[in-house]
């Protein structure tokens, strides 16, 4: 598991944790808490070219659906396959068992707006 | 077999079925020179897993099972957005005649008179209730007109070489059907806020209009159930730019026989007739729509039209820019009669008492409970006014949904839930001209107790509902895992060893 | 009308709402608007005046004998079923969003999916939507997501209905390529299907009974279009598949009919009931309500609307399709009759029909001047040819005997002037058939 200050966040609340050039991609445990049990996920597709902050996957609960901004540009090169079969990962284990994908990130330089655990932290009070 | 299954009113009637057991029969012609002369690679190999039953059995099923849902003819059912007013009984026994039931879609003109006859007097009545110049009714429902009057303002822009029009500007309060709808064509949406009062921001659509603009569709009155009182404005503002103006006519119940559409410049519009003219819901449908268009868009509707020639009804499928089909044959006839019939039964006059009745029948509803029930807007409303769960309840965490619930308990449905989605924990209530003050009352009684109850005994409103035949149901499992049909092993597994031999037989 | 409150609980209600009269309930509209003049009768009907009314207009449509089909099928109605589906508790319920007061309705929709995936041999079934044709519209709508390919193959022998009713599904865009198989004798052309099918192909359609009766080695079909990575979308008749190979064992990946062939009544075209049936692997694709048997807080069974977050009401703009209220009631009509029925009452139906019609066909071939179209393996219809185009003889023969002899094919097809479509159902009985046969006689 990631620790949780080597994670940051995004506004619509992603996280990415960064290894060198390759990252991996989920939602943060507020946002699973807010969307409630999780009952599909819809995740990109392999080798799928990600834009930052544009939609790039799907979480559904019973009566809402979720879109998912990619936290930041590149490659898929790994999907969740567990997701499919149990979508509940992402509310028992948003950061560890419950990540949906993994990018080669194509422009690291985007990683500097993303905020860390602290200011996520902030952010998600302020905007209450 | 399971002695108590014949009993057990969730039990599936595959679950009831026994081997051998028989209803319907039917006999084939005797004649020797026949043979089914059917390939074997083209025939079915094993049989179809339905349930046999007699017919007693089958009809004993059903009506249990019958018994165990909630109707407008057994519940006062103010389900907003959905006008669930009375359906005339005289409606089924005419739209069952078997001069219409049984008349075959290809039938030639001549064979067909009455029902053509129907159709076009039908489309007449509606375009002088709307103030629209021409109609189709082959529309199925709600949204397939909607589907079908976004393709004519399409086809119209194209064929006025302004084909660079491809946003349809909805307000945020909008059914989900409109951007649907929208997308399904390859138009993008443009979603412009409401202000607090629920009306259209006017700067907000100045902003957002231009010449990409197709379509503006709005829902008169909007999802509030507040009439947009700048319609005037909007509609020039909309026309100055070029696109046209969609009214969606699900609340078409609060302003028929008071207000004209075409008035105050809609372009095109859709009615549910399941909806405004009292046709049954059917349990989810069947529907049926109409789109209302005016002169500049006629020649875009969907064929085939109903014409008169020497005072005889025809058919015509010829017009060279139509969009097309959106329907097999014509349409739901079957219910357009029972529309019809409603539309025979009305004048204008009253027409428009039914509309008062039902805007008098939802500012009752409004007055009584808004103390409360807070309401989202602070107007008078339409036809349904959208209120919210005090701060009483939400402190005590009892939800919307809670609420409704908790209804059901008191022998009312619900109200509608969660939409229009700009208001946090709405509960839209539209109780329709048909229903009585007393009956009213009786729920304006039940949703005091219900505030009562959650304020001093909150669990007892959360865990509603307590009187049905279930509690509440596990949503997150079924959408985890659903389970959608029955199968032969869940139901040998279920009922035991009777229904193994059943599987054997059935594989072999 | 209908209007429960006397003129005094009016008063009485718009009192105690605080205004003095209606008006000042919609005081802000614009005064312009109001009263608008229209013109529609003064006089309205009263319930013994309108059912009057109703009688003399049903009076003006012509009974005949009838023998066209062509996608809409003369059934018999079983009285239970008429009499189930009056019920008002099912008639004037609305769409069962309230599961727990709504488990006699969810139940039905389930066992409705429950018999339509057993008679197509498919893995999921919707709880409807609107007919046939628009069925096969969302069907194909979905391969082309699917498979992000635009490229679509239909064959000449789909019904004309359905075809241009999936053009406008597509909002006649022109993204989407619609390329037509040839057929020939009745039969997709293989070499014709073999010659468009490529890599860039979405989906290949295939009906069977096709529009001329005839019915299509599926097989072949579904495993040439799945070769080339298409999907395949079956249309069919489920009447007939009591009797032939269904959907699923051919391998389709999506299955659609017009369900009004379940003793649903002919209404001039609707209400009918869009069967709609897909492999369990596209269902997140699939438009429409869909039912699902779950347990409440106490382990109880129960019956929930399900994958809600694929529909309008959720998803809006991203929604699979808009699709919201759908043929319940026929799809309640259909479940009632494939319970009656049962899988041997199913058969019987199947065979009547298939009988009726070879009956027919064997009596017709007899008459001079009538000869077989087509020479393939069938259901319950089939096409001759006549001497001369049939259309006046229709007319003729609906006027002098009230037999609706078929219908005539040239308007559809231009290249079968003199073809007839005639179709005998379970409604006929030797007798019918043989007045058929008599009026044919005298008039050729």
């Amino acid at each position: 598991m990631p620790k949780q200050d080597e994670i940051k966040y995004t506004k619509t609340h992603e996280w990415i944790f960064v290894e060198g050039e390759n990252a991996t991609i989920g939602i943060s445990e507020h946002a699973q808490g807010e969307m409630g049990d999780v009952v599909f996920v819809e995740l990109p597709k392999m080798d799928q070219k990600l834009e930052k902050e544009k939609p790039c996957a799907v979480v559904e609960s019973v009566k809402s659906a979720f879109d998912i901004y990619a936290a930041a540009s590149g490659d898929v090169t790994a999907i969740n396959d567990k997701l499919d079969g149990d979508p509940a990962l992402i509310n028992t284990s948003s950061l560890e068992d419950g990540w949906m994908y993994k990018i080669k990130l194509s422009n690291p330089d985007e990683l500097k707006d993303l905020m860390d655990f602290t200011a996520y932290q902030e952010f998600i009070k302020q905007s209450a | 077999m399971n002695q108590n299954i014949m009993q057990d009113d969730s039990a599936l009637g595959i679950e009831k079925s026994i081997e051998g057991r028989r209803a319907i029969r039917f006999n084939k012609i005797e004649d020797d020179s026949l043979s089914l002369d059917i390939p074997n690679n083209l025939l079915r190999k094993t049989k179809p897993y339905l349930p046999q039953l007699s017919e007693l059995d089958a009809v004993r099923h059903f009506t249990r099972l019958s018994r165990r849902s909630f109707s407008l003819d057994t519940h006062f059912y103010p389900l907003g957005s959905c006008t669930m007013k009375y359906n005339p009984k005289i409606n089924e026994d005419i739209s069952m005649f078997e001069g219409f039931a049984n008349l075959h879609p290809l039938a030639m003109d001549s064979c067909a008179q009455g029902t053509l006859e129907m159709l076009y007097d039908a489309e007449k009545i509606l375009c002088e209730i709307c103030g629209m110049d021409a109609m189709t009714l082959q529309p199925a429902a709600g949204a397939h007109s909607e589907f079908t009057g976004a393709l004519v303002a399409k086809a119209y822009f194209e064929k006025k070489g302004e084909s660079q029009r491809t946003e349809i500007i909805v307000p945020d309060s909008a059914h989900g059907t409109n951007p649907a709808t929208a997308v399904m064509l390859g138009f993008k949406t443009v979603n412009i806020k409401s202000t607090s009062d629920g009306q259209i921001d006017l700067e907000a659509l100045k902003a957002a209009i231009s010449d990409k603009t197709a379509i503006l569709m709005l829902t008169v009155p909007n999802t509030l159930g507040i009439f947009e009182f700048n319609i005037e404005e909007i509609t020039r503002i909309a026309h100055e730019a070029g696109a046209l103006v969609y009214m969606d006519g699900a609340n078409f119940n609060a302003l028929m026989g008071i207000i004209k559409p075409g008035k105050f410049g809609i372009d095109i519009m859709h009615l549910n007739m399941h909806k405004t003219f009292s046709t049954p819901h059917g349990g989810g449908g069947p529907g049926a729509g109409s789109i209302g268009v005016n002169k500049l868009l006629e020649e875009f509707l969907p064929y085939p039209r109903v014409i008169k020639e020497n005072n005889e009804f025809k058919i015509k499928t010829d017009y060279p820019n139509s969009i097309g089909k959106i329907k097999a044959y014509f349409g739901n006839v079957g219910v357009l009669l029972k529309a019809y019939a409603y539309l025979l039964m009305h004048s204008k006059e009253t027409l428009g008492e039914t509309a008062r009745n039902a805007i008098i029948n939802a500012n009752y509803l409004l007055k009584k409970l808004k103390k409360n029930y807070p309401a989202y807007c602070e107007d008078y409303c339409m036809h349904e006014c959208v209120l919210t769960p005090s701060k009483e309840l939400t402190s005590n965490k009892v939800k919307t949904l809670d609420i409704g619930k908790r209804l059901l308990d008191y022998g009312f449905h619900a109200p509608t839930v969660y939409f229009p989605l700009i208001v946090h924990e709405a509960i839209m209530i539209e109780p329709t001209e048909t229903e009585s003050k007393e009956t009213m009352d009786l729920f304006v009684e039940a949703m005091e107790k219900i505030f009562e109850e959650g304020k001093t005994n909150p669990e007892i409103v959360k865990a509603a509902p307590h009187s049905l035949s279930v509690k509440r149901l596990d949503e997150v499992a079924a959408a985890r895992k659903p389970n959608i049909k029955w199968d032969i092993s869940d139901t040998a597994k279920q009922l035991g060893s009777a229904t193994e031999t059943k599987k054997e037989e059935c594989a072999k | 009308m209908f209007i429960s409150n006397t003129k005094k609980q009016q008063d009485e209600m718009l009192k105690e709402i605080g205004v003095s009269s209606f008006e000042e309930l919609i005081k802000k509209i614009p005064a312009k608007y109001l009263n608008s003049d229209f013109n529609i009768s003064e006089k309205p009907l009263t319930e013994v005046e309108a059912h009057r009314k109703f009688s003399e207009l049903s009076a003006k449509n012509q009974k005949v004998l009838n023998f066209v089909g062509a996608g809409a099928y003369e059934r018999y109605t079983p009285s239970a079923v008429k009499h189930i589906a009056e019920r008002g508790e099912f008639l004037t319920a609305y769409t069962p969003y309230q599961a727990e007061a709504s488990q006699g309705l969810l139940q039905t929709i389930y066992e409705y999916q429950s018999q339509i995936c057993a008679l197509f041999d498919m893995e999921v079934s919707n709880a409807s939507v609107y007919d046939g044709a628009s069925a096969l519209g969302e069907a194909v709508r979905a391969c082309a997501r699917i498979t992000s390919k635009k490229k679509i193959l239909y064959p000449k022998s789909l019904n004309p209905q359905y075809l241009t009713t999936l053009k406008t599904y597509f909002g006649n865009s022109s993204e989407y390529t619609f390329e037509a198989i040839e057929h020939s004798g009745g039969k997709i052309d293989i070499a014709s299907l073999k010659n468009k099918l490529d890599e860039n192909t979405a989906c290949v359609i295939a009906q069977s009974p096709n529009f001329f009766g005839t019915l299509e080695d599926m097989r072949e079909i579904s495993d040439l279009a799945h070769e080339k990575g298409a999907l395949f979308t079956a249309v069919t008749d489920p009447m007939s598949l009591a009797l032939v190979n269904p959907p699923g064992s051919y391998n389709a990946d999506f299955a659609v009919a017009e369900g009004q062939s379940l003793g649903l009544p002919l209404n001039y075209g609707g209400p009918y009931l869009g069967i709609f049936t897909c492999k369990k692997a596209h269902i997140r694709q699939m438009p429409g309500r869909l039912v699902s048997m779950t347990t409440d807080t106490e382990g109880k069974r129960g019956f929930v609307l399900t994958l809600q977050a694929r529909e309008q009401h959720i998803r809006r703009d991203k929604a699979a399709s808009n699709i919201c209220s759908n043929e319940a009631l026929c799809a309640l009509m259909a479940t009632i009759y494939m319970t009656l029925l049962g899988p041997e009452g199913m058969k019987e139906a199947a065979e009547a029909n298939a009988f009726n019609t070879r009956y027919a066909l064997k009596e017709l071939l007899a008459i001079d001047g009538i000869t077989l179209k087509f020479d393939n393996p069938f259901f319950n219809e089939f096409v001759v040819d006549f001497p001369n185009h049939p259309c006046e003889l229709r007319k003729k023969i609906i006027k002098e005997d009230g037999i609706d002899i078929g219908l005539p094919l040239k308007k559809l097809y231009p290249d079968m002037e003199n073809s007839l479509l005639v179709c005998a159902t379970e409604t006929k009985t030797k007798e019918d058939i043989d007045k058929l046969t008599a009026a044919l006689r005298r008039n050729l």
